[in-house]
């Protein structure tokens, strides 16, 4: 028995406009503590959108979604806020470290606004972050002097400075060169081993994918399921 | 947790050093212009209203009536509806009656000094025009503690007035006028048509123009026999411990012996009222200066919201809240404010130097004065809040709409 970290029923997210348009479309799931969860689909089906749901970043149209059990549907912007910083790190496809702060403040931010340790044991916290990702000797680097594969570790450990429950990585992978890659899918992937923390990928990589504990197709904003019966392939609307 | 919102918005600042730089010049001359000018404008308003305490009476009390006396029909018909027509204040052609009581209970204010004065006439023949003098007979040994004459004069003294009955004090303009020196006799005639010689005891300078021409000073005494009044005064002049209980001494003095008695602020109030239709004015006009600078400010910060848009949604997935966003750009706007209200004052600190060191002759006056700077705390408060009001509310509407940035439309645009 496995406790669930998220659970999502029949999240709808639709924009308004002219023309009405479904990014996301009754998606249900759950995804327990220490599991590796790949989403994967073609562009534009709505794999961001299904991830900026769970990460409490967009809200839904209509469902519901529990994180650690709380129903979130009824919580203002700054609870939503305060449960992205505690219990939730993102890391999205281009990296997203603030330009004018080196790598270490970088790793510190989220600690700061936690505001739970002293100015020296954040330091160390982040110190040690980096160090784990090889970046012992990049700690005072500006994100500009980095390199693709050093942005993104120093984006995975600020993801992981307040240790939160549940990672959201939004196709990590996809600025990166071979090399680079591969690194950093085996940090993501490590990062679930410990069990004390779920993992969702969004990646178009078929091996990162078929390494995750489960795979999630996302076509159309629908979750997509396999009919075993049928021989015919399935053709993707687009 | 504010220590890092005040961070980042300090990378800010620093990271475009050029706009900010630009953007805080205009909060830099506007603070420097407004404390040139204020500094300058209460500088002279209040050297303006110095000189007038020290140089006239602060109430000087005449024998005139502001109003009709109460006619008998009025007061027993108060409420009916009588209209009496062409009544006029009465005059008194015997000056201030009882005048020496009015003296008396004006000397029992402690510090208040009050002087009896009978004004009059004369001429004064220069190369074939008649020239108007105004005499004011006074007892001499009072003149000292109530006119600032003592204080200025230039050539014998107020206490040979006191020694010679036939003396008397004029202008040192007067004096080059008619070729006179102390010790020579002048040549005054009264409206009887008579001439009569009086011997010049003393000279004063005090640098108008129009009164070291036209005021001479005699024994009271003798006034009075010169214009044929003996023992009668015309006005009592009054100086204040506090200049400022003018007013209410006044109306007290008033209201008992009828007679019209007028505080300094009440003899200037045109004056004064231009005085704070100037302030109204430099005000005004430095705000708008100021809301130019502001200007400045708002653009360099919704500038950084625009540009900054991205690393807001970041700040947000993180787990910032709407207000630490609006904070962080509150601050910028306090730090360029700061900055600019520091340099500004400073500047303007030095400007006041400058224009104080300045001399000037003014209209009226024959002499060169430095412009009277004033350095109030005041003046330099009021340029540090005006400086911060403006930056902080030039911060603020950017502020606001960088906290509302919606962090899943930037991350999905990118
Ligand atoms: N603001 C928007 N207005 C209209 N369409 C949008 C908007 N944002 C995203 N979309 C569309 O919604 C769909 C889902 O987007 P997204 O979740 O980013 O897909 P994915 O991450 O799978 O590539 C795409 O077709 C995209 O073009
Ligand atoms: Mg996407």
């Amino acid at each position: 028995m496995s406790e669930i970290v998220v659970k999502a029923e029949k999240l709808v997210r639709r924009l308004g406009g002219e023309v009405p348009v479904t990014l996301v479309d009754e998606v249900s799931l759950d995804i327990a503590m220490g599991e590796f969860v790949a989403i994967t689909g073609p562009s534009g089906s709505g794999k961001s959108s299904v991830l900026y749901l769970l990460g409490l970043l967009d809200s839904p149209t209509s469902g519901r979604l529990f994180l650690n059990g709380v129903e979130t549907s009824r919580l203002d912007d700054d609870q939503l806020a305060d449960l992205r910083l505690a219990e939730i790190g993102f890391v999205f496809q281009s990296f997203f470290l603030l330009p004018e702060f080196s790598a270490l403040e970088n790793v510190m931010l989220p600690m700061q606004r936690l505001g739970r340790l002293s100015g020296g044991a954040m330091r160390e916290r982040a110190a040690d972050l980096l160090a784990a990702f090889d970046l012992g000797e990049q700690l005072h680097k500006l994100p500009r002097q980095l390199s693709g594969g050093q942005s993104q570790r120093v984006a995975i450990a600020r993801a992981l400075a307040n240790d939160p429950p549940l990672i959201l990585a939004d196709e990590p992978t996809g600025n990166l060169d071979v090399h680079a890659s591969q690194n950093v899918m085996r940090i993501v992937r490590d990062l679930a081993h410990g069990g004390n923390r779920a993992v969702v990928v969004v990646t178009h990589e078929p091996f990162f994918a078929e390494s995750a504990d489960r795979m999630i197709t996302i076509i159309d904003g629908k979750i997509w399921t396999p009919v075993p019966d049928r021989k015919e392939a399935i053709v993707v609307p687009r | 947790m504010n220590r890092v919102l005040f961070l980042i918005a300090t990378k800010h600042v620093l990271a475009r050093q050029r706009q900010s730089i630009v953007s805080t010049l205009g909060i830099v001359l506007g603070v420097a212009f407004f404390l040139a000018v204020a500094g300058l404008m209460q500088g002279s308003q209040s050297d303006f209203i110095r000189r007038l305490i020290d140089t006239s009476p602060h109430i000087t009390i005449s024998d005139e009536f502001r109003l009709p006396r109460a006619q008998p029909v009025e007061t027993v018909y108060a409420s009916g509806a009588v209209d009496l027509r062409s009544a006029k204040p009465a005059n008194e052609p015997r000056g201030i009656r009882g005048y020496e009581r009015i003296l008396e209970t004006l000397r029992a204010i402690p510090g208040t000094r009050a002087s009896p004065v009978l004004n009059g006439q004369g001429l004064v023949r220069i190369a074939g025009t008649d020239v108007a003098v105004s005499l004011s007979g006074m007892i001499p040994s009072q003149m000292r503690d109530i006119t600032v004459v003592a204080d200025d004069m230039v050539a014998g003294s107020i206490d040979a007035l006191a020694a010679d009955a036939n003396g008397i004090i004029i202008g040192d303009a007067l004096a080059k006028r008619l070729a006179i020196g102390v010790g020579g006799m002048l040549p005054l005639a009264i409206g009887d048509g008579q001439t009569h010689f009086l011997q010049v005891v003393g000279l004063f300078h005090t640098g108008r123009m129009n009164y070291d021409e036209s005021q001479a000073f005699l024994n009271l005494k003798r006034v009075q026999s010169l214009l044929g009044r003996p023992a009668r005064v015309n006005s009592i002049i009054v100086k204040l411990a506090d200049p400022y209980q003018a007013r209410v001494v006044a109306s007290r003095v008033e209201k008992s012996g009828g007679y019209k008695s007028v505080s300094w602020q009440e003899a200037t109030e045109d004056l004064m009222a231009s005085l704070a239709i100037r302030n109204v004015i430099v005000y005004a006009v430095v705000g708008a200066v100021l809301v130019v600078a502001a200007l400045g400010i708002y653009n360099v910060i919704s500038t950084t919201v625009m540009e900054k848009r991205r690393d807001i949604a970041i700040l947000k997935s993180i787990g910032f809240h709407a207000r630490d966003i609006q904070l962080i750009f509150l601050f910028e706007g306090l730090l360029l404010g700061i900055a600019g209200s520091v340099l500004g004052l400073m500047l303007g600190a030095a400007l006041m130097w400058s224009l104080g060191k300045v001399t000037m002759k003014y209209p009226g006056t024959s002499e060169d004065y430095p412009l009277p700077v004033d350095w109030s705390i005041f003046v330099f408060l009021i340029g540090l809040a005006f400086a911060m009001g403006a930056s902080l509310s030039a911060a603020f509407l950017p502020a606001r709409k960088g906290a509302r940035v919606n962090p899943a439309e930037i991350l999905r645009g990118s």
